[in-house]
């Protein structure tokens, strides 16, 4: 057996895979034939495809599957799909230096050239076992509906027949088999059906939250509720003298009820007299937080981008126009609670969740069970809502917490109110935006200040230089639009004690909010019409104008509208991808604001499924609506005052605008599409609340603003 | 102790009065289908039938149901709703996550079952009480139309 | 204070809604003797059932627009609901499908409690008084066309024993009673009729 292994990394735009036929350790392997750590064939022609990306409703276990499936021949409905094991050699994220984690909208840009080769790695190696047998040329073979066939002779053999010649031969260099030619696709770009909706219809899908093991206790926890306030005291007596109660964990700032049932964990719960100590961060409140983050918005910030003279330019504009943008706390709101499922044992640490960053997930594990990684075991789930929630491992920590001192396995469970009062957030910005305009309006100098808290800071250090990351000003640093004289600032500024982190999104979930806001404002002072004034700065990028075309062409941009209600523009260069959507909002007297119709056009370059990327559009719409009509998260008291899903109000069927879709057919390298519309269709929603009412929105969520609007 | 029928099994649930039916249903008899979203009615992830009528479990308690007969997801699909609405659920690709999927199909059954020729206001009336946060809403719209559209040639 | 000026008082304060959430004693009928003008007695008396009329466990379930409201800021009921045809929900989401025969204690923080009762429905809107001055409230309930066809003996005794209405002093955990006792509502009512029923003035 010829052992290839390479680094798997990122260098100048090409990708090298990794291959690594496995050990004869693996009785699977002595069978089946795994030419690298993405499928394996069984001699029954099983195929199984190993996915690294993992599956929250984004496709990604029917559309990477489809990108195997193209180049091995294979029906996708005959796919069978494996989450992939904590493994960065094989599974890290090249668009997340290496990590293993899902997120930033990049498992198709990851996936689309490696996985083909992986497919086609394996088919030529079937191809090659057959022709050996038959004695004939590999050419004068083909690769077909999971069989290899002579084409002269018209024999077959089906892929299970070869897999055991397939396993003993050398395996090429990915990067020296041919692909297929997109004229030759059959799978690829047509809207095959996803591969884990059965199971989604008839309860039997598994998310972390279903998983079962035997002899399994059922935790649920209190937390301290003012962020890093510490537990006092307790009196456990009453909650222990509840039927099914077995145990009250003490960790230094939370308590865990464990018991043979939720309800008799929420029992115990309820039954325990705790005192918090609530610690520095006791006076926080939304309040106090804006405040600071208005005076850190004062200094100037690390540079992210500096073009011409900004001050300059400024100095001799026509006309100059400055705002003040802000964006709130959000909470994430999975539909499925935090929670984990751990056994430690002594000298063992087992894991059942739904998690968006596998290695993290061990990582933290094994540190607070105090075991080394290749103790640690963590089975992945299908996640009931990812939207960055689970890049975090914080889940995982309390439960390891919790189960170091439980004998035997035990389920953790976060109440909602847990959930929502201990989620990390999207962070609260406050940015200051100035233009100058010349005599025609037109911007001939753009500042733009982000404050905010660095969640790159955190999660991955060494992203964070000089002051800067990438993730927290992407999406104001490079707009689509030709914008001389740019100075784009970035203050770091963390809010005390609020834990933060990656919400859908991302960057552009806030600073294309600010960005595609301000230029509307500057069309309005120029009396310019927002789509012309946008087109006028769009020369140099083609891409982007077809989008904007599109959109504003399908919305019906410019015909009038019945009552009071208002079109709204946005444009959006993000995740690889290009869009505009256009909203079409009315405004009652009340203020209540109902968006109907969010027309979307998209180029995201080479599409895989088209169907997923629809999905993606409503999906986007949907959670950028909901975020923009009504979500915050607010602090009193040192905590979040929010508990649920009445005061924490989410989009429902009767506010869900129609979506129209409309897919630019591109040629050009896949983009993006998991993040794309929720970034851009708030400010689309906001400019439409100005073109219907005159009343410009600086400040998320809409909630009742629009309310003393003109009429 | 409570009898249940489930999905038109007799059922022995040895837990207490209280308990919500839906830990009964999970924790007790480990089906998992039936789904924990808020604990307090507000998303419907949890809905189930009673006696063919749509009931949240996460606030119904077992001495609520003592003698009824329980439909959960495992068994919708016996049901000519169930089934037309699961059918349409995976024609037209509504699911995404999924997890949501429980309740929104157990409610969308629900309202056919009462009301065969829903209008878009008596959707967004009834399915308003079901969140989904992946945003699967326009495609519920269109499943339980043409769930209503195959039920009903059924029925002619 | 002149006893008509202290009436006035307390006409004027009765006539604006009801502080939210403020639960406390209802005055008996005896409190209001003294008032020696029987139209006037009569009105105090009504003023005084007004604290629990206009509660927010009466309000919201006497809502104006069809569909209920929650809460002791009257806000909207969440998960969004309506009244239906026949106010107790819409085929597929019945009422019921989230209130049982009982209150039921949810263990949660936030809402502790999720309100029951067998005849859990909304008031048909000819009822609806959310919004409403207690004057006009007034004399909706005498009004035969839009008080189910009652007289005020059935008023009384619907006041005073009805099941439904004796939810509002049990409401559940963390939910701020009625003022008084059911009990104590109906002697008010009961002594409102005898002094003529008069409402408050507009």
């Amino acid at each position: 057996m010829n052992l290839s292994r390479r680094r798997f990394m990122q260098t100048g735009g090409a990708l090298w895979l990794a291959f690594h036929v496995p050990g004869a350790a693996s009785t699977e392997s002595e069978t089946s034939f795994a030419p690298n750590a993405y499928l394996r064939v069984d001699p029954r022609g099983q195929v199984t495809v190993i996915v690294a990306y993992v599956e929250m409703g984004q496709g990604t276990y029917t559309s990477i599957p489809m990108l195997v499936a193209e180049e091995l021949e294979v029906s996708l409905s005959s796919v069978r799909v494996e989450h992939a094991p904590p493994d960065e050699r094989f599974y890290g994220n090249p668009f997340l230096g290496g990590i293993q984690a899902t997120g930033n909208s990049n498992a198709i840009r990851g996936s689309w050239e490696p996985m083909r080769r992986a497919g086609a790695v394996a088919k030529t190696l079937l191809v090659q076992a057959a022709a050996v047998q038959w004695k004939v040329e590999p050419a004068s073979c083909r690769a077909e509906k999971g069989a290899v066939v002579h084409s002269a002779s018209g024999r077959r053999l089906p892929y299970g027949a070869l897999v055991a010649a397939a396993a003993k031969l050398p395996v090429p260099a990915p990067e020296s088999v041919t692909l297929k030619p997109r004229e030759r696709f059959k799978l690829i770009g047509t809207p095959a059906k996803r591969l884990d909706l059965a199971g989604k219809v008839n309860g039997a899908a598994i998310y972390g939250i279903d998983a079962k093991v035997p002899g399994m206790k059922i935790a649920t926890l209190a937390m301290s509720p003012a962020f890093g306030g510490r537990l006092r005291n307790m009196d456990d007596a009453a909650a222990k003298a509840v039927p099914g109660v077995r145990q009250i964990v003490r960790l230094d700032d939370a308590v865990a009820v464990v018991a043979d049932h939720m309800w008799a964990a929420k029992q115990g719960l309820a039954a325990l007299k705790i005192e918090w100590e609530d610690g520095a961060n006791a006076a926080l409140s939304s309040a106090s937080l804006a405040a600071d983050m208005e005076a850190a918005s004062r200094k100037p910030g690390a540079v992210a981008r500096n073009d011409g003279d900004f001050a300059k330019a400024l100095e001799t504009a026509a006309t100059r126009h400055e705002a003040v943008y802000q964006a709130p706390f959000l909470a994430h709101a999975t539909m499925e609670p935090m929670n984990c499922t751990v056994h430690v044992r002594k000298d063992s640490c087992e894991v059942w969740t739904g998690t968006q960053a596998m290695t993290r997930a061990r990582a933290a594990a094994a540190q607070t069970a105090g075991l080394p990684l290749e103790r640690v075991t963590v089975h992945n789930h299908l996640l009931g809502g990812g939207f960055g929630r689970r890049l975090e491992i914080d889940g995982i920590v309390r439960a390891v917490q919790v189960a170091k001192q439980v004998d035997g396995p035990v389920k953790v469970i976060y109440t909602r109110e847990e959930d929502i009062q201990h989620d990390m957030y999207r962070p609260y910005f406050y940015d200051r935006m100035t233009a100058g305009l010349d005599a025609q309006g037109m911007p001939v100098a753009w500042s733009h200040r982000i404050t905010g808290s660095s969640i790159m800071a955190r999660w991955a250090p060494p992203f964070f230089q000089k002051g800067l990351d990438p993730e927290t000003v992407d999406g104001a640093v490079e707009p689509p639009y030709a914008l001389p004289n740019m100075r784009i600032e970035y203050v770091h500024h963390e809010p005390p004690g609020i834990p933060t982190a990656f919400w859908r999104g991302v960057g552009p979930a806030h600073n294309v909010f600010m960005v595609e806001s301000f230029i509307d404002e500057l069309a309005a002072v120029a009396g310019k019409d927002p789509v012309a004034y946008r087109r006028a700065l769009l020369a140099a990028n083609p891409r982007a104008r077809a989008v904007l075309d599109l959109a504003a062409g399908k919305a019906g941009w410019g015909k009038p509208l019945a009552g009071r209600a208002g079109r709204g523009v946005s444009l959006q260069h993000a995740f690889g991808s290009y869009l505009a959507q256009v909203a079409e909002v009315e405004v009652a007297a009340s203020g209540e604001v109902r968006v109907r119709r969010v027309v979307c056009a998209v180029d995201c370059g080479t599409v895989v499924n088209p169907d997923t990327v629809r999905a993606q559009m409503e999906s986007g719409v949907a959670f950028g609506v909901s975020a923009a009509l009504r979500e915050e998260v607010t602090l009193k008291g040192g905590r979040v005052e929010q508990t649920n899903f009445g005061d924490y109000r989410v989009l429902r069927i009767d506010e869900m605008p129609s979506v129209d879709v409309y897919l630019v057919d591109s040629r050009e390298a896949p983009g993006g599409i998991g993040e794309t519309a929720t970034a851009c269709v708030m400010p689309a929603l906001t400019n439409a609340i100005f073109a219907a009412t005159g009343k410009r929105i600086r400040k998320l969520p809409v909630a009742n603003q629009a309310a003393t609007s003109k009429i | 102790m409570t009898i249940v029928k489930i999905n038109g099994r007799s059922m022995r649930i040895d837990g207490p009065e209280d308990m919500p039916l839906l830990w009964a249903v999970r924790d007790i008899l480990g089906m998992t289908g039936t789904k924990f979203g808020c604990g307090i009615g507000l998303c419907g992830a949890c809905t189930v039938h009673i006696d063919g009528v749509a009931a949240r479990s996460c606030i119904t308690p077992l001495d609520a149901v003592g003698g009824k007969s329980i439909t959960t997801i495992e068994g919708v699909g016996k049901t000519p709703e169930g089934a037309a609405v699961q059918k349409a659920w995976l024609a037209a690709e509504v699911p995404q996550c999924g997890y949501c999927q429980s309740g929104q199909i157990m409610s969308a059954a629900a309202l056919l079952a009462a009301n065969p020729k829903p209008s878009d206001s008596d959707i967004d009336q009834v399915m308003a009480g079901n969140v989904c946060r992946c945003g699967t809403y326009v495609r519920i719209r269109k499943g339980i139309k043409q769930a209503a559209r195959s039920l009903g040639k059924e029925k002619s | 204070m002149k006893p008509s000026t202290w009436c006035a008082a307390i006409v004027l304060a009765a006539a604006a809604p009801t502080v939210a959430g403020q639960s406390g004693a209802l005055r008996p009928p005896s409190a209001f003797s003294s008032i020696a003008d029987e139209r006037e007695r009569s009105q105090a008396l009504f003023a005084e059932a007004g604290k629990v009329i206009q509660s927010p466990r009466c309000l919201n379930c006497h809502p104006v627009q069809r569909r209920p409201t929650q809460g002791d800021d009257l806000h909207a009921h969440m998960p969004p609901m309506y009244a239906g045809a026949r106010d107790h929900g819409v085929p597929g989401m019945p009422c019921t499908t989230c209130h049982g025969k009982s209150n039921m204690a949810t263990l949660s923080k936030g809402v502790a409690s999720i309100p029951g009762n067998a005849r859990w429905a909304l008031a048909p809107s000819s009822m609806a008084w959310q919004g409403k001055s207690l004057s006009e409230i007034c004399e909706q309930i005498k009004d035969r066309s839009r008080n189910g066809g009652h007289s005020l003996a059935e008023i009384h005794e619907h006041m005073a024993t009805d099941p439904l209405v004796a939810w509002a002093w049990n409401p559940g955990e963390r939910r701020v009673p009625a003022p008084g006792t059911q009990k104590q509502l109906g002697e008010l009512v009961e002594a409102w009729i005898s002094t003529g029923a008069h409402c408050p003035p507009k």
